[in-house]
């Protein structure tokens, strides 16, 4: 089966600055697809060569077999795409910004109660939009984008402005999207929701693609040793560099941690001196995945 | 050209449910012909005050249809005392003052208020005259019959109502039309319709079809208030009004078109169509008369599409001209409309940068 999204050699520049320089990439039927960078990456831009809302300088796009430039009104029917901004109209109500996109799509497969209960605004349905919370206005703008029944769902950035709670209430959301078969494309400048949420990440800086693999597999690349902290006390520090493979050992008040790149054969061991009491395990995150390839200095 | 109808739907109840959005559109014109209806109130239509000092035999015998016409004219107040009411008259608490010495009746007047002195003047020469010809018992030669050229009920409200009506339609369509082009720029709706089966065309026509509607609504409002309360009286070929104001709520949504397209803000676009809106409300006659202004007003209304609704509707609704009167209007109306919405649909940028 061929690809829903072929990116290749894919270059766009803004005043002689590169924002979207040389990507290339594919994204598989039913993939949910994250692109992970800072601001000012060339996330959007990538994103919306993609959509066809912008004209790529060079390189070429297929979505879903066809080109998005110029305007493709046959296309646009199959995908569904919510922009950073929520787009509404004036002062309607839950139920009728559902109605009026659906219509626009000369859709009416979906009744707008049904996409509100997906979302879980269905108790909100006759409210105002104004009268939403941003989360609130999140979930319908992604109702919003699945009127048309689309194939491939874009989202840029659905969880920036959400705090922790509405953020993470999202996630499952999306995972929903994904589940009723669609191709979910997402851009986000947050690693736990990259690593959470998707199948695959590319990685962008400057308008590069750094890096793009699965997050398990872009984590274990990195080859970052996994630090294995235990209650103080029941292991001392001698007793605990004496276990083979461990690399260091550090003790605070009330915890110790060993640092090892073979954490199996180390647990197990720590198993077998019933000292596993408090365990607590960290690995690399996308986040050191992440610093790595970008490095850590300051951006505005 | 599917999604009108869903457009239409759409920013109709938008409109109408924004509070302020329906007040300005519709009661904010009201106030207006209020204020400019108690400025411009016809000082004619009051009864000159008349301090009558002392016996005048003029007024107490005149005859009966002229004692008549006299308490229409005037309202008198007697007094003995010849010095207060020369004060009083110097003070502008009353009119004039009369009184009589023999044969000679002597009316003490202020020029600090020309036109009531000049009033007060006339009429009271003019029973003097009378009088004077009973007392003669001669045929009267000639016969003056006065005939007023405009409807007989004419009042300021007649030229007013037909101005203020033009002025808020202007209002209502351009802001309205540069408004939604702004907000849903600003929103990214324009750009997300963008990656919908929807053309822009659809959008511009359906922002049309709400405005012609709010227009019409607008109309009729306002001229069932200013019939009802304020007593317009409206000539046979009034209705031949409505195609104008369909016309020129066109021109002024294209005048919108282009604010909105111009602009990048909504504060841009709101300045930008109050700097066009208001110098050609005032140039075209919307608060002042035309017949009044001067010169070069007048030749600089000749382009504006104000001026046209605004005249047309004076001529079938207050001056009593027949319908075909609105035909040149409208299509000058049709063709700015369709040159400014030209240009304007042109400029229209749907991204924010």
């Amino acid at each position: 089966m061929a690809p829903v999204i072929e990116v290749a050699d894919l270059v766009k520049s803004y005043g002689g600055r590169r924002v979207v320089d040389a990507m290339t990439f594919a994204v598989e039927a039913g993939e949910f697809f994250g692109i992970l960078g800072p601001n000012g990456a060339g996330k959007t831009t990538a994103l919306e060569i993609v959509e066809g809302l912008r004209k790529a300088d060079s390189g070429t796009v297929r979505l879903l077999g066809e080109s998005p430039w110029p305007r493709n009104l046959p296309l646009c029917r199959r995908i569904g795409v919510q922009l950073q901004a929520s787009s509404f109209f004036d002062k309607l109500t839950a139920r009728e910004q559902i109605r009026t996109f659906g219509e626009l799509y000369g859709a009416r497969r979906e009744a707008p109660d049904e996409l509100l209960d997906l979302v879980g605004l269905g108790d909100k349905a006759d409210d105002r939009t104004d009268d939403l919370s941003g989360g609130q206005k999140q979930r319908l703008s992604i109702a919003c984008t699945l009127v048309n029944d689309p194939e491939v769902v874009f989202l840029d950035e659905p969880t920036a402005a959400l705090d922790p709670q509405a953020r993470r209430n999202l996630w499952d959301l999306l995972r929903a999207i994904r589940d009723r078969g669609c191709t979910v494309v997402l851009t986000t400048h947050h690693m736990e929701e990259a690593e959470e949420l998707c199948d695959r990440v590319a990685i962008v800086d400057h308008g590069r693609l750094l890096a793009l693999d699965s997050p398990t597999a872009l984590v274990r690349a990195l080859d970052v040793p996994v630090r294995i902290a235990l209650v103080a006390g029941n292991l001392d520090a001698a007793e605990a560099r004496a276990v083979a493979g461990v690399e260091d050992v550090t003790e605070t008040a009330d915890s110790i941690e060993l640092v090892t790149r073979t954490p199996a054969p180390v647990l197990t061991e720590l198993a077998e001196r019933k000292v596993l009491e408090g365990l607590q395990v960290h690995g690399a995150t996308l986040e050191d995945v992440f610093l790595d390839l970008t490095g850590r200095e300051y951006r505005a | 050209m599917t999604g009108i109808v869903t457009l239409i739907r759409a920013i109709a109840k938008g409109f109408f449910r924004d509070r302020q959005a329906v007040f300005f559109a519709l009661l904010f014109p009201i106030m207006f012909l209020v204020l400019f209806g108690a400025l411009f109130a016809d000082p004619s239509s009051s009864k000159s005050s008349l301090d009558v000092v002392g016996k005048v035999a003029l007024i107490e015998d005149l005859s009966p249809g002229a004692a008549e016409a006299f308490d229409q004219q005037f309202t008198t107040h007697e007094t003995d005392d010849l010095d207060r009411a020369l004060k009083r008259v110097r003070e502008g608490d009353v009119d004039a003052a009369v009184e009589q010495r023999g044969d000679r009746v002597i009316l003490h007047f202020s020029q600090a208020d020309r036109v009531k002195a000049a009033t007060v003047q006339g009429t009271f020469s003019a029973f003097v005259d009378g009088a004077n010809l009973d007392a003669s018992h001669v045929e009267p030669t000639y016969a003056l019959d006065l005939q007023q050229v405009e409807d007989e009920s004419l009042e300021s409200i007649q030229y007013l109502a037909p101005g203020l009506l033009g002025w808020a339609i202007a209002m209502s369509a351009t802001f309205s039309a540069a408004l939604t082009l702004v907000t849903w720029r600003q929103s990214e709706l324009l750009r997300r319709m963008r990656l919908m089966p929807v053309s822009g065309t659809a959008i511009l026509l359906a922002r049309l079809v709400v405005s012609l509607g709010v227009a019409l609504v607008q109309t009729a409002v306002f001229l069932a208030i200013s019939t009802v309360a304020f007593d317009l009286q409206l000539t046979d070929s009034w209705w031949a009004a409505i195609p104008l104001v369909l016309a020129a709520t066109t021109a002024f949504m294209a005048m919108g078109v282009f604010c909105g397209a111009i602009a990048k803000t909504n504060d841009g676009a709101s300045g930008l169509a109050n700097l066009i809106v208001m110098p050609m409300a005032f140039l075209s006659g919307s608060f002042i008369p035309l017949s009044v202004a001067p010169g070069w007003i007048e030749a600089v209304s000749r382009v504006l599409p104000l001026r046209y609704l605004n005249e047309g509707m004076l001529d079938v609704m207050v001056r009593g001209k027949g319908p075909s009167t609105v035909l040149a209007p409208l299509l000058g109306l049709l063709a700015f409309a369709a040159v400014v919405g030209l240009i304007g649909s042109r400029l229209i940028r749907w991204d924010k940068s």
